[in-house]
């Protein structure tokens, strides 16, 4: 509440800058991006024992900073609740929001915000107890549904149940901590959210992650992606194109380890990416070697999901590559 | 040098006469006000429409499209109006502060009492109570008593029934309720699928919501009673029992009709803190007005007008209580006397 009102008063206080590029020379003045990530969701964002900023939201920040500096360090992070999260993109307290945020018509117009791509492609799910045995979303009626206030979440609950012509009794907490607290100490029947957010509280989070199910239904679809205000499109050049420049460069099988080699190659298209001819990156306002920076100092999109979901047991699924049979698809850099 | 008659000269035209001066300064004052005022209000309005956030109350017709947990006062579904989540809301707000408001009213009383009570034991447990409610803070006792109910009660399957047709469990507190408005016949709730079906419920977050802020609260009130009865003075005391009434009597007619004329200023303060502490259910789930603005402005981006409606609303709600309240006072107050 108060961090909503301070947000708001930066809100009401920042003067107008619609003109072009003035987050990226924001950034570059205060020498660091300020990014919003997650409080805590494994495999997303979620600070390790070293209060190191893990996942691959945050993957998606460091690459941002990569190409912005050449230094994925040059960056801080502001934790944001689902409440949280828009209030502070637009106001200006953060310069990205990278946290697990689904796609939709509202937010992409009439938050004044812009969603850059996809970086993780989900879909909303039940997670039960086993000993309630329950096989189907379809039994659940009458059941209490843990769930987190102010997400497309809590509205696709209410469709689902409507839809089905069925009952449910919601249990609206804003924290993370605190909802799932609410599940495992038996508060709710249910847990809902994105099904990967589903399987990083079971494995991260669950006293015994055995004694839970995820419900065969996946009743929504979730991309999600980072997201930049209206009005800077050389700051939405610039985080779209990092994004991009990860699943292109998986793509092209440049990856941390072998680019520096690669960049030796012949190859024209990786002759490109890696700056050595063209000038993809001076169109994009950022130096030449912003997309061999990205792969080199944060990895490319299999890496950072290979690093941060894979651990958690999560199946690349939809988010393979498009010539995998997944979703993952960027447009090329030429 | 002629500087001293100049001097007098000036400060006798009218433009330097106190009163005068007073008003220049004053409306220099509302002008910076108004000023300040319309550079946020003008400011906030050229960046909204800069980023295209959208603005205005139309939200308020449009479907809320999310569920709400407790909608005891007022019949809702996600298919309502936001108006009508807000006002649902609003209720909730209600339904915990005013009994959080009565019963924090009688234990407050209790505590103070038994602060100076002779009993030795009796009143060093008050003043144990009260160290420890008022030192720490209310959001914490909210997680403490929220985490009694959901950790350490049972699940409705093996729920405790200490009466008949009366539940407890981790999903809250089931009872049964009159089946009908002209009989005396009850319905009882019964575990039906994942819980009770069937009478009255209170669920573990307005439990926890209203223990939290009536304890909290009883230990403020209950040294504003304190500090009422030992102002009036000791004499009254000793006058009222040489005229042979008992201790209970002189309390009851001498000590606390003069103590409620220093105890209810105060005590107003609480009742608006307690109204305004309410808000802290955000944090344990219960759908207090708070929550369903943040929801509110979180699905439809509108935070001006989310907070505009919270600050306008609580605004209304507390120059209710004082006004109600100073009507009281003004009725205690000694005849004659000016407060």
């Amino acid at each position: 509440m108060t961090k909503s009102i301070v947000l708001l008063l930066l809100l009401v206080l920042s003067t107008s800058n619609a003109n072009a590029g003035p987050t990226a020379d924001g950034a570059v003045k205060k020498g660091f991006i300020q990014c919003g990530v997650n409080t805590g969701l494994a495999g997303f964002s979620q600070p390790d024992s070293n209060g190191e900023w893990r996942g691959i939201d945050v993957d998606l920040c460091r690459a941002v900073a990569a190409a912005l500096f050449g230094n994925p360090k040059k960056l801080r992070f502001t934790p944001l609740t689902a409440q949280q999260r828009f209030t502070a993109l637009q106001s200006g307290e953060v310069d990205l929001l990278s946290r697990n945020t689904t796609w939709t018509i509202t937010r992409d117009t009439s938050l004044g915000l812009n969603f850059v791509g996809v970086n993780y492609y989900d879909g909303q799910g039940f997670m039960v107890t086993k000993k309630r045995n329950v096989k189907s979303a379809k039994q659940l009626n009458g059941a209490a549904v843990c769930v987190q206030p102010g997400t497309t979440t809590e509205l696709n609950l209410a469709d689902y149940f409507r839809a089905n012509n069925m009952k449910f009794k919601p249990v609206v907490i804003e924290k993370m901590e605190e909802v799932l607290s609410a599940y495992f100490a038996g508060r709710c029947d249910v847990y809902t959210t994105d099904v990967s957010g589903l399987v990083a509280a079971r494995s991260s989070r669950a006293a015994n992650a055995a004694d839970h199910v995820i419900l065969p239904e996946v009743i929504s679809k979730e991309p999600f992606g980072p997201v930049v205000r209206h009005g800077d499109d050389h700051w939405f050049d610039a985080v779209k194109w990092s994004l991009y420049a990860m699943i292109d460069g998986e793509e092209l099988g440049l990856t941390s380890k072998n680019i520096e080699q690669q960049a030796q190659s012949a190859n024209p298209v990786i002759q490109r990416f890696v700056g050595a001819t063209g000038d993809i990156g001076k169109m994009l306002g950022l130096d030449n070697r912003w997309a061999y920076n990205i792969i080199k100092q944060v990895g490319n999109y299999g890496e950072s999901f290979e690093r941060n979901l894979t651990p958690l047991g999560l199946d690349r699924g939809i988010n393979k590559l498009w010539n995998r049979g997944g979703l993952m698809f960027a447009p090329p850099l030429r | 040098m002629p500087a001293d008659t100049t001097g007098r000269n000036q400060s006798a035209r009218p433009i330097f006469h106190p009163r005068h001066r007073a008003v220049v300064y004053q409306a220099l004052l509302a002008a910076a006000v108004i000023l300040a005022a319309w550079y946020f209000i003008s400011n906030a309005v050229e960046n909204l429409l800069a980023r295209r956030i959208a603005s205005g109350f139309g939200f308020l017709s449009r479907e809320a499209g999310f569920e709400i947990g407790e909608t005891a006062l007022l019949t809702y579904s996600a298919s309502d109006s936001y108006l009508r989540a807000l006002a649902v809301g609003l209720f909730n707000t209600f339904r915990v502060a005013l009994p959080a408001i009565l019963i924090s009213s009688l234990i407050g009383m209790a505590l103070g009492l038994a602060r100076l009570a002779p009993n030795w034991l009796l009143a060093k447990l008050a003043s144990a109570y009260v160290e420890v409610m008022r030192n720490v803070p209310l959001v914490v006792q909210l997680f403490f008593w929220y985490a009694v109910i959901t950790e350490s009660l049972p699940a409705p399957a093996d729920a405790l029934s200490p009466l008949p047709g009366v539940f407890l469990s981790n999903r809250g507190f089931a009872y049964p309720t009159l089946a009908g408005q002209f009989t005396l016949a009850l319905d009882y709730p019964a575990l039906s699928g994942f819980g009770f079906t069937g009478g009255g419920s209170l669920s573990p977050e307005f439990a926890a919501l209203f223990l939290g802020l009536t304890l909290y609260t009883a230990a403020f009130i209950g040294e504003i009673v304190r500090a009422g009865i030992l102002s009036v003075d000791r004499g009254q005391f000793e006058a009222a029992r040489s005229l042979g009434l008992s201790g209970r009597q002189v309390m009851r007619f001498v000590i606390l009709p003069q103590a409620l004329r220093v105890i209810v200023p105060p005590v107003t303060s609480q009742y608006l803190n307690c109204t305004k502490n309410s808000s802290l259910a955000v944090a344990i789930g219960y759908p207090d007005l708070v929550a369903i603005v943040n929801t509110t402005i979180n699905q439809t981006g509108q935070a001006i007008e989310g907070l505009a409606i919270i600050m306008l609303v609580y605004l209304a709600i507390s120059l209710g209580i004082s006004s109600l309240m100073n009507w009281y006072n003004a009725r205690i107050a000694l005849r004659g006397a000016q407060s």
